[in-house]
């Protein structure tokens, strides 16, 4: 009830409750295509890689936004040349570059600001949210919402038969950086929500969670997104209420939907699945 | 005999392919004609899927003179159906039965554009053909192994291409499933399209195919099936293994 008055009552709980319900909704969309394509570990390196870029745009005094998109694109792309032109393995490419630009931007960030600023960019703070963090947020809403819609037939068909689609000419390269700029804009927008370290928990969890539960991929980019949202609103209520760190409290809610999935999910939890086995075994036993 | 005055649908011409220097593939050449069904031969680590593979430019070539339904291989893409090998595919991956042969009508279809009633139609119809319409509302890992492969045959009939290429369709798959997708390929041909199949079962390869193309790194021989399974000729493609069953005592 308080929370709800406070909501009513309070312009920066409203800026909080609507960028956190969209940060969870395109976490949730990009996140679909980021666990299908098996490029977890990756997404969690794009969103430490945006940091140096974050640094920079505070010292060059511009948006963070264009910073973080530079230094992600450039991490994706380090990525790729140091696992295609070696013999070194994908996670471990990912593990050495993301973890090097992760460190460029600890040691920037320390010279440009006070270590409270590192702080808020690492783990969130979204009851600072401005309005223009807001709008920042809405538009890149708007823009992931587009070409997902858009190129919907393109990132279902490469992300399901990457060879069969390059036969016919889709080119798959464009569309993994394509992904990866997606990918940093969502880190940007979750910055002062979820903050970077537990992005990639908003990006894995809901999208895992509305794995366990359908066919269809786009029945699961809505129940993403719906999970998404639903554990923004969730979190920051126990936020608000116990005063807990924001990012941490939406992390955890969107982990409770999973473990309910897991465990009930119709055909894939592990519940059913094992009164379904043991009927079996005792169909069975009078042999 | 296939009629010789048609131009080929596929034409290849010293084909060279390298990973990191080391050679793949040295000087292949062969031609294929429209109507005939050809099966790329050989032992493993022989180049027969980096053959496939780099014929439709899906890796690297470093020197190759290829034309492809009268064209380079940008200008046949969506003329060209491809069938990758199962292994290839996440078969976790949240897709009915339906909604991959309808994928098949995507090349066709161009940027923006989505599947209309009609595509609809032709998957369920491809469907009917390879006998799955009764999986249609199934999620695609849930099928075996050579269901799973006719659902793809399925996809690539929804391309109504002109050049089909199936890499190792029939790995892993029930004898049932492998004659249906046989006598689909069969009747592709039959329509006058061209059909290539990797292949790795000698025992059937002069059954399925009338051309054949024997590959050990290089082109061993290309030609109709009759002349290319022929003891001499496949012990050149199969030295090595010969040479190993011979030390062991086993009579060839």
């Amino acid at each position: 009830m308080e929370f709800l008055s406070g909501i009513l009552e309070y312009g920066f709980l409203q800026k909080a409750l609507l960028t956190s319900v969209m940060v969870g909704m395109i976490c949730g969309i990009i996140g679909c295509f980021i666990i299908l394509r098996g490029m977890a570990l990756m997404g969690d390196a794009i969103s430490h890689a945006v940091l140096p870029g974050v640094a920079l745009s505070y010292m060059l005094g511009i948006n963070f936004f264009f910073g973080a998109v530079v230094t992600g694109v450039l991490t994706a792309l380090g990525i790729g040349y140091v696992s295609q032109n070696s013999r070194i393995k994908n996670d471990s490419a990912i593990g050495i570059v993301f973890t090097s630009f992760f460190a460029v931007g600890i040691i920037l960030i320390t010279f440009a600001k006070s270590s409270t600023d590192l702080y808020h960019i690492l783990f969130g703070n979204v009851l600072a949210v401005r309005a223009s963090d807001m709008w920042i947020t809405l538009i890149i809403g708007i823009v992931i919402a587009a070409v997902v819609y858009l190129f919907y037939k393109e990132l279902l068909v490469s992300s399901f038969d990457p060879v069969m689609s390059a036969a016919y000419g889709l080119p798959g390269r464009l569309i993994h950086y394509l992904l990866m700029t997606l990918l940093t804009l969502v880190t940007v927008a979750s910055l002062q929500t979820v903050g970077i370290i537990l992005v990639v928990a908003m990006l894995i969890t809901p999208a895992s969670t509305a794995y366990l539960l359908t066919n269809r991929l786009w029945v699961m980019i809505y129940l993403a997104a719906g999970f998404g949202a639903l554990s923004a609103v969730v979190g920051l209520y126990f936020s608000v209420k116990y005063n807990l760190a924001s990012g941490a409290a939406i992390v955890l809610a969107s982990a409770v939907w999973f473990m309910l999935a897991l465990a009930f999910s119709p055909k894939q939890g592990v519940l059913w699945r094992h009164f379904r086995s043991r009927r079996k075994k005792a169909a069975l036993k009078g042999l | 005999m296939l009629p010789r005055h048609r131009d080929p649908s596929v034409s290849v011409d010293s084909l060279f392919v390298s990973y990191h220097g080391k050679d793949a593939l040295r000087g292949v050449s062969f031609t294929l004609l429209p109507g005939s069904m050809t099966g790329i031969i050989g032992p493993n680590g022989a180049g027969k899927s980096t053959l496939m593979k780099s014929l439709l430019e899906l890796i690297p070539r470093d020197h190759v003179e290829v034309l492809i339904l009268g064209g380079s291989v940008k200008e046949a893409r969506t003329r060209i159906a491809y069938v990758p090998q199962r292994s290839e595919i996440d078969m976790t991956f949240p897709i009915t039965v339906i909604d991959t042969v309808l994928l098949g009508t995507y090349p066709k279809l161009g940027l923006l554009k989505r599947p209309r009633r009609q595509h609809k139609e032709l998957a369920y119809h491809c469907l009917e053909k390879v006998g799955m319409e009764d999986f249609d509302s199934r999620q695609i890992g849930e099928l075996s192994g050579g269901q799973q492969q006719r659902v793809f045959l399925a996809r690539a009939l929804a391309q109504e291409a002109e050049l089909f290429c199936l890499d190792e369709p029939f790995v892993g798959v029930d004898a049932a499933s492998e004659e249906t997708i046989v006598a689909i390929l069969k009747e592709l041909r039959d329509q006058n399209r061209t059909v290539l199949v990797v292949h790795h079962d000698l025992s059937k390869a002069e059954v399925y195919f009338d051309g054949l193309v024997l590959l050990n790194g290089e082109l061993v021989k290309a030609g109709p099936a009759r002349e290319v399974c022929r003891p001499d000729i496949l012990s050149q493609a199969y030295a090595a293994q010969l040479t190993f069953l011979e030390k062991n005592g086993v009579g060839v």
